[in-house]
């Protein structure tokens, strides 16, 4: 594996000086084959396509899409999520040159695809620069990578955040509802001192920090088209981290891992009281804590200025024309529809609870009910209002995988009991930096 | 072993008791996840992370096995169908061509024997794994990725077994008896399939069996090559589906299931070929 990686770093470093001078004398070269910006034209008479997607019961949703466009037929290719296979067979099927027309891709992971070229600018398509608008905002500058007429995916579905909560829990102890940051670290005390804890600090899910981090309106990467500038050490991002290293050194939070059996059982059993975590992660709870069923809330992410409106964003996908594709025209076609039209996206709640990236998806009539497990609440509601309230400047690095990785190793330690989380930041920072030296990707060292 | 049973009866039970031990703990140490998976199967999803791992809840594993084969349209019982054939006809023509290339290196002399013989054990070195890649990309030089071929043709070689049936065929099959067979007027063909194939069966066994379970457990090449679940193997149906466990927290049962299910065959193939094995070893040991 890391001697793949290694060549497919050599290759990406090529490929991002490329990318970066071409986007730096202010328009993209296309290199090689017909998928230059300005040629987006329908082709003639019936069109196949091929999409790859690890969205459960994608298929059904496509149906749909084949039915009514009886000329330009989706063919849907499936496989393990982007991380646990995906993205690899995309990396090498580019480089066969039997990628398929589209694919989908995660926001975290886009900027890689761009950086080794692996996208098609569809800015120039039908429909999809004017569709900006439809989009929650910051969806839009994920796909663009505020480079000038582009456009390289449309977004699919995003991940809000906000607070899950037991509401009887906190109502028998008589603790108010956490709205600041502050107040959640009194409310862990008090829980602490009654054998609860109020969440527990997941190792792993390094991108759920990374959505608090943008909660706090910090940024871990930015690009000026010159150069890449990494900013895991941004004042916002050590404010983080401070925050829950007081929580992990005083024991307020507990250490169990997520996405296990152990951490499903604390939900159950009572022992974890909340969870800051995505829209998704509605169903995480209610089939992980059965027993909890209808004593659960949900209410806005704690503020860290009283008064603030803010959230963090946890996941999300959205649908690229790959490199290569001889019918982008259609391809684009197809991806707006398919993250736009109510019926898709009622489809893709229905099949597989994707939570719209579309101003108007939030409005879905499945989106607007109350959802018994949380005690008939309309948790939906507090999620729209969320995805609006995310920061528009956000920017995922080009090698994300190894910064989560670095960044979870430090992690790792802290919960082990040495070191912190700013010096897991410290380390990231630096590692990240060296990474995308490594790649010649340039970078502000 | 003969000092051992001459020995003094206390040591002889000592020994004895401590072998018991260590194989009583191995078994146990190798049974356990299997045991976890059987009861874990038997559970519904909500008591699955709510009551104890290595023991029952409610005894749910029909209905479990039947929602699993409704998923999806049964896309599993497909899964299940392309391994049985993806890992039965690959080890049946695997262990065929094996058994032909390691008998004729072990029974004619050629120039380049020699050569040939080190080129098929250098591929013993070479992992599968690290092949995928390569053969993902001549594959898609004929645009044959995605086929049932891009997996079914690179798993009928075997050159582990090629070695094997090398040795085997030259400690089992006299010589004598191939001048006896061509003097009766067979071909070197049918001296083969009659006289030779016969001698070496516990070997043919033996690399059936390991190219099964290999082709059943291949994992990397089909998750390289295939894009349509409807010509998946288990294996990469499941790590697919485990996949998205995350965000469809029902599949979970599925998962745990259907790993289940997917041991069975693997059992069935070793208890059923196992005697033929243990019929090799003996004969091997005689000699």
């Amino acid at each position: 594996m890391h001697i793949k990686n290694s060549k497919r770093i050599v290759a990406l470093g090529v490929l991002a000086a490329i990318s970066l001078t071409g986007c730096a004398a202010g328009g993209s070269s296309g290199s090689g084959g017909g998928s230059d910006a300005a040629a987006c034209a329908p082709s003639d008479g019936k069109v196949d396509l091929t999409y790859t997607s690890w969205i459960p019961g994608i298929d059904k949703v496509v149906d749909i899409w084949n039915k009514e466009n009886p000329d330009i037929q989706v063919k849907v290719q499936t496989g393990p999520n982007g991380n646990g296979g995906t993205y690899k067979n995309f990396f090498n099927q580019l480089s066969a040159g039997n990628a398929p027309d589209l694919g989908q891709i995660e926001y975290d992971a886009l900027p890689n695809f761009r950086v080794q070229d692996g996208l098609t600018n569809i800015a120039s398509c039908k429909n999809v620069t004017e569709s900006k608008d439809d989009f929650i905002d910051w969806t839009w500058n994920q796909v663009t990578f505020g480079e000038k007429d582009s456009v390289y995916a449309i977004p699919q579905d995003t991940g809000p955040m906000a607070m899950y909560y037991r509401k009887d829990l906190f109502e028998k102890a008589g603790i108010p509802v956490p709205t600041t940051w502050d107040e959640y670290a009194a409310a862990a005390k008090t829980i602490r001192s009654q054998g609860g804890y109020i969440t527990n600090f997941p190792q792993n899910d390094v991108n759920w920090f990374a959505g608090l981090v943008w909660q706090a309106d910090g940024r871990w990467f930015s690009n000026d088209g010159d150069k890449w500038d990494v900013t895991l050490t941004s004042p916002e991002s050590e404010k983080v981290a401070d925050y829950w290293q007081g929580l992990i050194s005083t024991d307020l939070v507990s250490k169990v891992p997520a996405w296990t059996d152990e951490w499903n059982n604390a939900y159950n059993t009572g022992s974890d009281w909340t969870w800051i975590s995505a829209v998704w992660g509605a169903n995480s709870i209610s089939s992980g804590a059965p027993d909890t069923s209808g004593n659960w809330a949900v209410a806005p992410m704690p503020q860290w200025k009283a008064g603030e409106n803010k959230a963090g964003n946890w996941g999300g996908s959205s649908t690229a024309v790959l490199k290569g594709s001889k019918h982008p025209y259609e391809a684009a076609q197809f991806a707006l529809w398919l993250n736009t039209s109510d019926e898709a996206l009622t489809a893709l709640n229905k099949e597989a609870n994707l939570y719209p990236a579309t101003k108007a998806g939030l409005k879905l009539p499945v989106l607007s009910e109350g959802v018994d497990f949380y005690g008939g609440q309309k948790i939906y509601d507090t999620f729209a209002t969320a995805a609006t309230e995310t920061n528009s400047d956000f920017v995922w690095g080009p090698t994300m995988t190894q910064t989560y990785g670095d960044v979870a190793d430090g992690f790792g330690e802290v919960l082990g009991g040495t070191g912190t989380l700013t010096d897991a930041l410290k380390t990231g920072q630096k590692k990240t930096i060296d990474a995308l030296d490594a790649a010649a990707i340039p970078v502000n060292k | 072993m003969t000092q051992i049973s001459a020995g003094a009866p206390k040591e002889k039970l000592a020994s004895r008791t401590a072998a018991m031990i260590v194989m009583g703990i191995s078994t146990l140490y190798f049974l356990v996840p299997i045991w976890w998976l059987f009861i874990g199967s038997t559970k519904s999803r909500e008591q699955f992370s709510s009551t104890a791992g290595l023991w029952f809840a409610d005894f749910n594993l029909f209905t479990n096995i039947g929602d699993l084969f409704a998923y999806n349209d049964g896309v599993y019982l497909k899964w299940m169908l392309n391994s049985i054939i993806y890992a039965s006809f690959g080890a049946l023509l695997g262990t065929l061509f094996a058994a032909m290339c390691g008998y004729a290196l072990a029974k004619y002399r050629f120039p380049g024997r020699e050569l040939i013989f080190n080129t098929v054990l250098g591929g013993v070195l070479v992992p599968a794994t690290a092949l995928a890649l390569p053969l993902f990309l001549i594959f898609s030089q004929f645009n044959a990725t995605n086929t049932f071929w891009s997996v079914f043709l690179p798993s009928i070689v075997s050159p582990f077994g090629v070695y094997l049936a090398r040795i085997f065929a030259a400690a089992s099959v006299p010589d004598e008896l191939l001048e006896a067979a061509r003097l009766d007027g067979a071909g070197e063909v049918r001296t083969f399939f009659s006289v030779s194939r016969r001698l070496m069966t516990p070997a043919l066994v033996t690399i059936f069996l390991f190219q099964f379970v290999a082709i059943w457990n291949n994992f990397f090449l089909p998750l390289i090559m295939l894009r349509d679940q409807t010509l998946f193997p288990v294996t990469l149906g499941l790590y697919t589906w485990n996949s998205q466990v995350n965000q469809i927290p029902e599949i979970r049962t599925f998962v745990i299931i259907g790993a289940f299910l997917s041991i069975i065959p693997l059992i069935i193939a070793f208890l059923s070929l196992q005697r033929f094995w243990r019929g090799g070893l003996g004969a091997g040991s005689v000699k």
